[in-house]
């Protein structure tokens, strides 16, 4: 194979038959590549996330001194206060809790469906049917009847209209409470549309409750 | 008598469109994996049914982890880079080039200021050992390592987004010391990263 070919050789050849053509075959064995291939396919299909973080925004009051007399009064017969604390336990109670006056009763509850949503969907429903009116909403922005933009406007001019006499929850979470309860709880907020929350610490009267209550579980 | 023929057609199959449908699929996911550097702590999201996305470039994040150590960390290289000169002169450290470079290509970080030195110097292995002992970044209030990073961080780069990432088990006060932090350093407006969740479960 490795000689040079020669005129004289060919030429000889010719004379008794027809030109052939060379007998090694022309095909490449591709093993290798392929099983490269497949371990490349392998290595980034097992290394490939898919699902992106979600993440869901807080909008947090600036934190300057502001006067009592400034300060938002809310309502107290709209306020219902969620206390978050440990073992996945909420208790809830409207209201202000007053130390001369008799203490609300806590309501003892959990973050499961029939729990605390039930609770937030049906007092938001006894204020203005707010939360069939915002789910309705919702249902027509999924049909494409209405736009994102007119969506929020209607929410936006819903909430505004009925400010003072709406649902207003307050989350308190104690110190036993993890960061799964609190992303838990504003999820319950988004899922039952409530227009007015915030994000507060329990006081000390408020964790007294919260062991009144574990004591006499 | 005529020999018995046998076949001619040759046993092997012709492989050209599984490679070819392989090697599509490799181009694929080599397009669409983007590489991190490796996070120094694993965290655990907790889910919600929020569907905004967060995005990969301009944002500042507070990692909380399961012991409810404080890590920081911060897009962009030139960022990173102002962000620990700034730092160091705060601190009285001084960061070689060499070192500077080593912390603008890494991830997340949860070392005090006094350890830093010590752990951009030191190999991956080591690295993570330092990273076991340590207690994350300072956040209490005589020593406040967290607020500066997060100070100096609005500083290099003030249109960034900030977000919280934290571990379902890490407990409330840590969190809210961290939120406490953001507020101080007028970050009003943040993210909590989480999981998704396909629609409301339970």
């Amino acid at each position: 194979m490795a000689e040079v070919n020669t005129g004289d050789d060919g030429g000889g050849k010719k004379k008794h038959g027809k030109k052939r053509a060379k007998k090694s075959s022309t095909r490449i064995d591709m093993t290798p590549m392929v099983d490269l291939g497949f371990l490349l396919l392998t290595f980034f299909i097992l290394t490939t996330t898919f699902n992106k973080p979600q993440a869901m925004e807080i909008n947090m009051p600036v934190k300057d001194k502001i006067e009592d007399e400034k300060k938002n009064k809310v309502p107290a017969e709209h306020t219902l206060s969620l206390l978050l604390t440990d073992k996945n336990v909420v208790y809830w109670y409207f209201g202000v809790a007053d130390p001369s006056k008799p203490l609300p009763s806590l309501t003892k509850t959990n973050y499961s469906k029939d729990g605390i949503r039930k609770l937030l969907i049906t007092e938001n429903n006894k204020r203005h049917n707010a939360f069939n009116q915002i789910e309705q909403w919702k249902k027509e922005l999924a049909e494409k009847k209405i736009t994102e933009d007119e969506f929020i406007e209607k929410k936006k001019v819903f909430h505004k209209q009925y400010a003072i006499s709406s649902l207003i929850v307050l989350l308190k979470p104690d110190k036993d409470s993890n960061y799964k309860n609190i992303v838990d709880a504003l999820d319950e907020m988004a899922i039952c549309n409530i227009g007015s929350y915030a994000l507060l610490e329990s006081n000390d009267l408020e964790n007294q409750m919260i062991a009144n209550a574990n004591t006499y579980k | 008598m005529p020999k018995i023929k046998m076949p001619k057609n040759s046993p092997s199959i012709d492989m050209t469109p599984m490679v070819d449908l392989a090697f599509l699929l490799v181009t694929f996911f080599m397009l669409i994996s983007q590489f991190r550097a490796e996070e120094a702590a694993v965290i655990d999201m907790p889910s919600s049914v929020s569907d905004l996305k967060i995005p990969d470039k301009d944002l500042m994040m507070i990692l909380v982890d399961k012991k409810d150590h404080v890590f920081f960390t911060i897009t962009g290289q030139e960022t990173r880079k102002k962000v620990l000169e700034k730092m160091g002169e705060k601190y009285k450290v001084v960061f070689t080039e060499e070192q500077k470079k080593e912390f603008s290509n890494m991830a997340s970080f949860g070392m005090p200021m006094s350890q830093m030195k010590e752990y951009l110097a030191a190999g991956s292995t080591e690295r993570k050992k330092l990273q076991e002992k340590s207690n994350g970044i300072p956040t209490d209030s005589t020593a406040c390592e967290l607020c500066d990073w997060v100070y100096y961080g609005r500083l290099a780069a003030i249109k960034y987004r900030v977000a919280i990432k934290g571990d379902q088990e890490s407990s409330y006060p840590t969190v809210r010391r961290v939120m406490d932090i953001l507020q101080d350093k007028k970050v009003n407006r943040f993210n909590l990263i989480t999981n998704m969740e396909t629609g409301p479960t339970e």
